[in-house]
């Protein structure tokens, strides 16, 4: 329960951190800590340095740039949570942020550690997925701008390059004719996801003009139910239908056995949780 | 005012017995001055850390101290090589079995501590664990039980092998520890072998851990000028840990001093010695500093004292109206690798011969194994008295499986087979006199506030409907007050408990108790025992305990003992007060002793009015007007032997919606009515129910302690462990009533393991009954959304249209 021994260093700016993460080898950013310090205090990971970048105002605060929503990469959940912009243009993250950890975690916890950190039961990858959000990057190189779709590539794994830093996460607001959805299923408060699923729907009339569903906990890492996706797409949705897409997200399911439960039990449960989102979020849609 | 009134007023100012006073304890919680063990920082203090086994079953082939012992700020690394010189690799348990301080030669389950590290803050000592070099050859590991006795089995005991005279009975394997028995296998046998009807279930009680907020821990302090020795520490019994130090060390018990501060819970889980006491007291007189060691959460579950861990079968033989004519239960006890079990020595299995519940059974027999395997030792009561939480759950689990099988109402066969109002003092087959209960009462008073009939009309429809509801039942009878020393001890010391009360001149009280408490309230209730007993404000009256250089000897507080033996003593020493007073007022009135009658908080000459003595002026007189050849003084002390146990019951309701799709249970009403006999304080009482109810809860959804097949504990956190929070809690609806003791000198029972016994068989009773109808007639615990989806899905009930 007692971390190695490690150095820290507090950056001033986005590019002294990203100076000083090259000049410290190995070196770790610290956002919220929760995750990171779990795994330091059990040893799994031993960083000789971190670089805590919670100093960074350019880091933080949530903006409307016409149809997109910008949000700093150390936003926290709870100001997510209280965030009218957000409120008003963006429901689905603010429902997400409510069912991650519990309330001292969300004070703390920023969406951007959540979406590079990599762990499959991190509930913003798959929201970004859904969203089909934007990440903006910073590196010794420069800004570029990556979509989340990609940007996950299994466990502790994604396309984040050497010493660069999520700066800030764009989503687009939600229009006439979109739904969100979002379901999650735990054991406990404080509990990561046995399985969770946001969706985003957007209808034609009562045609799906596009649909994406998203999966958290029951692969390597947060993806997407192509499958699934496709049988809705184009069509009226009715109940049929969820039953087929439900039985296309248990075919993309591959999740690790844990005390959670089973691979039977979880990729059922995310089965259940798209089904629950894709109502939530048709409703929504017809408004 | 009239005097009726007066008098009224007088007795409420008292706040005694009945009183819903404000908890004494809290002022200093809720700001956060409680002083706990880990709060203490001695001068010169070190720090303990442990090197713990990554495998469950090994040899240690060697440890290397070297690179740990450079470690600037490391003093020492003490493996078992030098315990030995001391004899104190290894220390005995409890339960006559003995138990290695550090793994000698082998370790024996996961966990398990091989080497102590001494050094200069917690930092230094985890840091050095790291270093600490240990070499081992893996051996096959034993996790089943029921594999423990198998010719092929591993053998885990090397020490204990060919002796085959265990502590309690004969030895079968080497695996084996005891065989127990209770009650008349052959007679029983019969029975069974006519009986209209019989059931038989198997059921296991999971390996559940206490998971107290507080972990376990200690400072022991040596001081080598006056070779004494103190030690704070969290423990339940801390007058049994100096007997116990003493026998190690040698160290007469005068010389040692041991202080239970605040403790953050126990439930069972500090009651016994662990490694990391002994080694702190090791490296303290060694070192000649304190040496402070405290666990972290890991530890605690992984380590320290588990629960249950029960593979029990119960049969019920009956006649076609439900009648019970006799009851077998079998049990195969998973002690893990060391008996480190926490019972009466004469009890291996605990008080687990309650089985016979609240129902009139003619014969019985019971009989238990118990079993090593590489796992953790333990065998604590959870919140319950010892393996009472398994008895009651074996019976009303088998009485439910007959009353299905019958095809009667799980209620009615109840009140067919309850053991009368009439009948008590009612002796059990098994062996027990059940002192007082009016169990019928109850349960009508249960299913009237719930309208039982409804719910089952309700149940009915949703069944047509397909939707899934329970509704579950738990009629237990608890034993507790261990217990009468003709048949309870720890250690050859008799279970009795202890109070001193000393009165001032000025009238206000100094008592010293010993129990421990550990959120039961003891500093508040303990003094409205006195305050009625003396008519003295419980606000003036002072309750100290976990001191043993100030406390008198007591055994301590678990198994819900301290109100049942501890309160009795204090209502005894009290009495003994009282009637000196008596004599001391009547010469301040010159009458005769039997001249005077009580009331509220004096002495009255009986039929003068007017001519009284309060116990306020009585005080003062002790100290300076006593009857010749009286000596002076107030004080008393009393140790209280219990003639008998006492027996609290309860009628536990309960109703769960089950989702059908994802498996989560939602408990929709839980009704809880609990008999305690004498109320000494409603407002602790239902504190107390409210907790014990969450942990039974925490226990049926959710808690266990799985192992793969290597005997790795998974699930030691409390990412996993489930400890529930106000959002997981479902709401408690409580009541009473009140059937005293006969034998208590309050009539009181104890009650805080009450609602943690009872519920657990009452969720599983109601999660089973939503299923009922698809003849299930049990799901082991814990009834986790996982578990019950898994049931659902079995039988096909999540189709989707
Ligand atoms: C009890 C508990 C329950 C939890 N439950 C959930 C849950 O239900 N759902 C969920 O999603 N999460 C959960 N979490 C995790 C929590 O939300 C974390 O806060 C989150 O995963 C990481 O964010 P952080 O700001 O704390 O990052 P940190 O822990 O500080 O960092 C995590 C990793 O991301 C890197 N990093 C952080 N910020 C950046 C950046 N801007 N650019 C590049 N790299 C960066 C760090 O270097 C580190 O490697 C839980 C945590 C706890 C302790």
């Amino acid at each position: 329960m007692i971390p190695a021994e490690f150095e820290y260093h507090k950056a001033t700016s986005i590019q002294d951190a990203i100076n000083q993460l090259g000049a410290h080898e190995d070196s770790k950013l610290l956002a919220g800590g929760h995750s990171l310090l779990p795994m330091m205090k059990l040893r799994f990971a031993e960083p000789p340095t971190l670089i805590d970048i919670n100093g960074i105002e350019e880091l933080r605060g949530i903006r409307l740039e016409g149809d997109t929503i910008c949000i700093g990469a150390m936003t926290t959940e709870n100001e997510l949570i209280e965030s009218e912009i957000l409120q008003q243009h963006c429901p689905l993250l603010v429902e997400a942020a409510r069912l991650v950890a519990d309330p001292q975690v969300r004070n703390r916890g920023t969406i951007g550690g959540d979406v590079v950190h990599g762990d499959p039961g991190n509930d913003h990858p798959a929201v970004m997925l859904a969203l089909d959000a934007t990440l903006v990057l910073q590196g010794p190189g420069g800004e570029r701008q990556q979509p989340a779709n990609g940007f996950f590539l299994g466990t502790y794994w994604n396309d984040l390059q050497e010493h660069e830093i999520l700066v800030e996460l764009r989503v687009p607001v939600i229009r006439q004719g979109v739904g969100h959805g979002y379901s999650k299923l735990k054991r406990k408060t404080g509990d990561y996801a046995v399985a969770g699923s946001p969706v985003v729907v957007e209808l034609d009339g009562d045609v799906c003009r596009d649909i994406r569903i998203a999966l958290t906990n029951v692969a390597p890492m947060a993806i997407r139910a192509e499958a699934a996706e496709n049988v809705l797409r184009g069509k009226v949705i009715d109940d049929a239908l969820i039953e087929q897409a439900a039985a296309e997200v248990i075919a993309a399911c591959d999740p690790a056995e844990d005390l959670r439960g089973d691979i039977q039990y979880k990729s059922h449960m995310a089965a259940e949780m798209a089904r629950r989102s894709i109502r939530a979020a048709l409703q929504q849609a017809r408004g | 005012m009239d005097n009726a009134a007066e008098v009224q007023e007088r007795e409420d100012s008292i706040k005694g017995v009945g009183c819903s006073r404000k908890r004494k304890e809290d002022a200093r919680f809720v700001q956060g001055t409680g002083r706990y063990t880990d709060d203490l920082k001695l001068p010169g203090m070190l720090f303990a850390d442990m090197v713990r086994s990554p495998y469950a079953h090994a040899r240690i082939k060697s440890i290397n101290k070297e690179k740990a012992l450079a470690l600037p700020g490391v003093h020492a690394v003490l493996t078992a090589d030098d315990l030995k010189p001391l004899n104190l690799h290894w220390m005995p348990t409890l339960a006559g079995d003995v138990q290695a301080v550090l793994a000698d030669e082998k370790v024996h389950f996961q966990y398990q501590e091989v080497a102590v590290v001494i050094a200069d803050d917690r930092y230094i000592a985890a840091d050095a664990i790291e270093l600490v070099e240990v070499e081992y050859e893996e051996l096959d590991v034993l996790v089943d039980p029921h594999r423990s006795m198998d010719d092929d089995a591993p053998i885990l005991r090397e020490d204990l092998v060919g002796k085959m005279d265990g502590a309690h009975s004969k030895r079968v394997h080497d695996n084996h520890i005891f065989n127990w028995q209770a009650g008349e296998k052959e007679a029983t046998d019969r029975v069974f072998e006519q009986a209209e009807i019989t059931v038989k279930q198997e059921m296991y009680y999971p390996r559940v851990h206490p998971c107290p907020m507080e972990t376990c821990g200690c400072v022991a302090s040596f001081d080598k000028i006056n070779e004494h020795l103190t030690v704070h520490l969290t423990s339940q019994a801390p007058h049994v840990v100096r007997t116990v130090v003493s026998m190690l060390s040698g160290i007469p018990e005068s010389k040692i001093r041991i202080v239970s501060p605040d403790i953050g819970g126990g439930f069972g889980n500090k009651v016994g010695i662990y490694p990391g006491y002994v080694v702190s007291i090791v490296a303290s007189i060694v070192l000649g500093v304190p040496v402070k060691w405290v666990e972290d959460r890991m530890e605690n579950i992984s380590t320290t004292a588990f629960a249950r861990d029960y593979h029990m079968t119960g049969e019920l033989a009956a006649d076609s109206e439900g009648r019970i004519k006799a009851l077998r239960v079998n049990v195969l006890a998973d002690h893990g690798a060391f008996d480190a079990c926490a019972d009466p020595s004469k009890f291996p299995a605990g008080l687990m011969h309650i089985c016979t519940g609240s129902y009139d059974i003619p014969v019985a027999h019971l009989n238990v194994d118990g079993v090593y395997t590489n796992k953790a030792p333990g065998g604590v009561a959870y919140r319950c008295s010892f393996r009472v939480t398994e008895a009651v759950y074996v019976i009303e689990r088998t009485i439910d499986v007959l009353a299905q099988k019958l095809g009667i109402d799980k209620a009615e066969i109840r009140r067919r087979n309850f053991v009368k109002a009439e009948q008590f003092p009612y002796q059990t087959c098994l062996g027990w006199e059940l002192d007082s209960g009016d169990y019928h009462t109850a349960l009508e008073k249960v299913l009237d506030a719930v309208d039982y009939e409804a719910l089952r009309k309700e149940q009915q429809e949703k069944r047509a409907q397909g939707e899934l509801m329970g509704i579950g039942l738990c009629t237990f009878t608890e034993i507790v007050g261990a217990g009468p020393s003709r048949n309870c001890d720890i250690l050859g010391v008799g279970m009795f408990d202890s109070a001193e009360i000393r009165v001032h001149p000025t009238g206000s009280v100094m008592a010293r108790m010993g129990t421990i408490t550990q959120g039961q309230g003891h500093q508040t209730t303990y003094a409205q025992i006195i305050a009625t007993e003396l008519g003295i404000s419980s606000d003036e009256i002072s309750i100290e305990e976990g001191d043993t250089d100030t406390a008198p000897y007591g055994l301590g507080t678990y198994g819900s003992r301290s109100t049942p033996v501890g309160g009795a003593a204090t209502a005894v020493a009290a009495r003994k007060i009282r009637a000196k007073a008596q004599k001391i007022a009547a010469h301040l009135l010159e009458v005769s002793e039997n001249d005077l009658e009580w009331e509220v908080d004096r002495f009255k000459v009986k039929g003068v009015p007017g001519q009284e003595k309060t116990m306020k002026e009585v005080a003062w007189a002790a100290y300076n007007n006593v009857p010749e050849g009286m000596e002076p003084g107030l004080e008393a002390v009393d140790y209280y032997d219990p003639p008998n146990f006492t027996y609290p019951f309860g009628i536990y309701l309960c109703v769960v919606d089950i989702d059908k799709a994802t498996g989560e249970t939602s408990v929709r009403r839980f009704y809880a009515l609990d008999d305690c006999g004498t109320r000494i304080n409603p407002m602790i009482i239902e504190g107390q129910i409210h907790g014990g109810l969450t942990e039974g809860f925490a226990v049926a959804m959710g808690q266990e302690m799985p192992f793969d097949e290597q005997g790795n504990l998974l699930g030691n956190t409390l990412m996993d462990y489930f400890v529930p929070t106000f959002v997981e809690t479902p709401h408690w609806e409580t009541d009473y009533t009140v059937t005293p003791s006969p034998h208590h000198p309050l009539g009181a029972k104890g009650v805080a393991e009450s609602p943690h016994v009872g519920s657990i068989p009452c969720f599983t009773s109601a999660v089973v009954d939503a299923f009922a109808h698809l003849d299930v007639t049990h799901m082991n615990m814990p009834h986790s959304a996982y578990r019950v989806w898994q049931k659902v899905h079995e039988l096909g009930l999540d189709q989707h249209a």
